[in-house]
C-alpha cells in the first residue's frame, strides 16, 4: 500500500514539474518561432540564446504587485485562475507518457492513473476550464473582461460538441476508453488512428485550437478589441496562472492528440519517452506555426464555422465510422 | 453544405499555401540585429560624429579660420581663436552642437587645413541637452592614435587630385 502511494506521488511530482517547465519553455519556443517567422531574433539576453527568459519572466511576475480592482467579486476573482489552471494539469493524470518499466523490482506503469475511462475523464475535466474563464470575465467587473468571458463561453460550448464528437470515431474503432489500451493498439506506424480517422483528426485539431483559445480562434482574449479579454484585470501571479493554464492546456491537448492519433509513446529505436516528447513537440510546433500564419476569425465566422461546418462534419464522421464498424 | 465544401477546400488547398509561406520564412536570415552586441558594417563614407585631426607631432590642424562655421547650413559650429606662444593661430574654443548639426559634411569640404572630418561614430545619445555640445577636447583624436591616421586624408587626396583606383 505504502509502496503504491510512494510510487504515485513520485510520478505526480515529476509529471507536474515537467509539465510546468514545459509550459515555461513553450512560451520561449513560441516567442522564438514566431520571431523567426517574422524575420526577427526573439529573446536573446537572459542566458545563452535567451534560454533563461521564461525564468526571468516568472521571477518578474512573482515580484510584481498584485493589483485587485475595487469592483471585483473577491472570491470568484481569486478562484478563477485556479479553476482554469487545474483542469489542464489534471489531464496529464491519465495520459501515458512512456512504456511500462521495471525499477528496483517493481513494475511501474508510466501513467499516473490508468483509468478505464481515460478519454471520458479528459473531456470531463477539460470542460471545467471554461468555468475559470467565464468566472474571471464575470467577477472582474470590467466590460472587456465580461466580453471576453462571454465570447469564451459561447465559443467553448460550441466547439466542445465538435471536440467530443471528433474523438468518438477513434473510440469506435478502438473499442476502448482507456488511453493505455489506445496506445497499445497503435503499435506500428500503420496502425496509427490518423490513417483510420483522417477527418476525425482534422476536426480534433481544429476544435482543440478553439478549446485552448489559440489563434486563429483566440477571440476571448483578442487584444485588438478587448485589451486582453478575460484576464484584463488580472496582474502578477494571478495573471501568470492564467498564462500557464493556457500553455498547460495546449500541452494537454497536444499530448492527448499524440496519444489518440499518433500512437502515443510508441516508436522504434528511441526510448518511448523521447517519442512521446517529440510527438507533443510537433503538435506544439503546429499550433505556433498556425499562430504565425493565420489572422483571427471574425466572431460570426467563428460561430458559423463551429455549428455549420464542424458539427455536421463530426456527425458525419461518427455515423460513417459507426456504420463501418458495425459492418 | 456549400459552407462545408468551401471549408474543406480551404483546408486542403488554401491553408497549406499560407503555412508554406511562414515555414519558408522560418529559415530566412533575420533582418533585425542583436544591436548593441552586433553592429551593421558601416558604409565607408558614412557621416557620423565629427573629429578633429592632428599633425603627426600632435599639434592641432585647426587654425580657427571659421570657414566651417560659415559653410555650416545649420549654424552648429562656434569657435573662438587665440595665438599660441609661437604666434600661430588656433582655436581656444571649438564647439559643435550635435543637436543642430545635420551631418551634411560641408564643414569637412570647407576646411582648408583638413582638420575636421565626419567619423563613423553615431552612438552619442544622452538624456541631457547640454551634453550634445561637443568641445574641442572631446572631438580631438588622441595624440598617439591607434588606427590608421591618414585613412580619411588619403581618400580626400584621391578625391581632390582625381586619383582613382580604376587604373590598377
Amino acid at each position: 500500500m505504502l509502496e503504491i502511494i510512494l510510487i504515485s506521488s513520485v510520478k505526480i511530482v515529476v509529471v507536474i514539474m515537467v509539465v510546468l517547465t514545459g509550459c515555461a519553455y513553450a512560451t520561449y519556443m513560441e516567442r522564438k518561432l514566431v520571431a523567426f517567422m517574422q524575420h526577427r531574433i526573439g529573446p536573446l539576453y537572459a542566458g545563452p540564446y535567451g534560454l533563461l527568459q521564461p525564468i526571468a519572466d516568472a521571477v518578474k511576475l512573482i515580484f510584481k504587485e498584485d493589483v485587485v480592482p475595487n469592483n471585483v467579486e473577491r472570491v470568484t476573482y481569486a478562484l478563477a485562475p485556479i479553476i482554469s489552471f487545474i483542469p489542464a494539469l489534471l489531464t496529464f493524470a491519465v495520459v501515458p507518457f512512456a512504456a511500462d518499466t521495471t525499477l528496483f523490482g517493481h513494475e511501474i506503469k508510466m501513467v499516473i492513473s490508468d483509468m478505464n475511462i481515460g478519454v471520458l475523464f479528459i473531456f470531463a475535466v477539460t470542460s471545467m476550464g471554461v468555468y475559470g474563464i467565464v468566472l474571471a470575465g464575470w467577477s472582474s467587473g470590467s466590460k472587456y473582461s465580461l466580453m471576453g468571458g462571454l465570447r469564451s463561453s459561447a465559443q467553448m460550448i460550441s466547439y466542445e460538441v465538435g471536440y467530443g464528437l471528433s474523438i468518438i470515431g477513434v473510440i469506435l474503432v478502438a473499442n476502448t476508453l482507456s488511453l493505455r489500451e489506445l496506445v497499445a493498439q497503435q503499435a506500428s506506424v500503420f496502425d496509427w488512428f490518423v490513417w483510420k480517422q483522417p477527418l476525425g483528426f482534422l476536426l480534433y485539431l481544429t476544435c482543440a485550437i478553439a478549446e485552448t483559445n489559440r489563434l486563429p480562434f483566440d477571440l476571448p482574449e483578442a487584444e485588438a478589441e478587448l485589451v486582453a479579454g478575460y484576464h484584463t484585470e488580472y496582474s502578477s501571479m494571478r495573471f501568470a496562472t492564467f498564462f500557464i493554464g493556457e500553455y498547460a492546456n495546449m500541452l494537454a491537448v497536444s499530448a492527448v492528440g499524440a496519444t489518440l492519433f499518433f500512437g502515443g509513446w510508441q516508436g522504434p529505436y528511441l526510448p518511448s519517452i523521447v517519442w512521446f516528447i517529440v510527438k507533443v513537440f510537433l503538435f506544439m510546433f503546429f499550433y505556433i506555426w498556425l499562430r504565425g500564419t493565420f489572422p483571427r476569425f471574425r466572431y460570426d465566422q467563428l460561430m458559423a464555422f463551429g455549428w455549420k461546418v464542424l458539427l455536421p462534419l463530426a456527425l458525419l464522421n461518427t455515423m460513417v465510422t459507426a456504420a463501418i464498424v458495425m459492418l | 453544405m456549400k459552407e462545408i465544401i468551401k471549408a474543406l477546400g480551404n483546408v486542403v488547398f488554401k491553408m497549406p499555401q499560407g503555412l508554406y509561406v511562414t515555414f519558408k520564412h522560418l529559415f530566412k536570415k533575420p533582418v533585425t540585429l542583436d544591436y548593441p552586441r552586433r553592429k551593421k558594417p558601416m558604409a565607408p563614407r558614412y557621416r557620423g560624429r565629427h573629429y578633429l585631426e592632428r599633425y603627426d607631432d600632435g599639434t592641432e590642424r585647426c587654425v580657427c579660420c571659421g570657414l566651417c562655421a560659415a559653410a555650416c547650413p545649420a549654424d552648429a559650429i562656434y569657435m573662438e581663436p587665440e595665438e599660441n606662444e609661437k604666434g600661430e593661430r588656433r582655436a581656444i574654443v571649438y564647439e559643435i552642437n550635435l543637436l543642430r548639426c545635420i551631418f551634411c559634411g560641408f564643414c569637412e569640404e570647407a576646411c582648408p587645413e583638413e582638420a575636421i572630418f565626419l567619423g563613423q561614430d553615431y552612438e552619442f545619445s544622452d538624456d541631457n541637452r547640454d551634453s550634445f555640445i561637443w568641445t574641442k577636447e572631446q572631438m580631438l583624436v588622441p595624440h598617439p592614435r591607434k588606427d590608421n591616421p591618414f585613412k580619411r586624408i588619403y581618400r580626400r587626396v584621391r578625391k581632390v587630385y582625381g586619383v582613382t583606383d580604376k587604373g590598377k
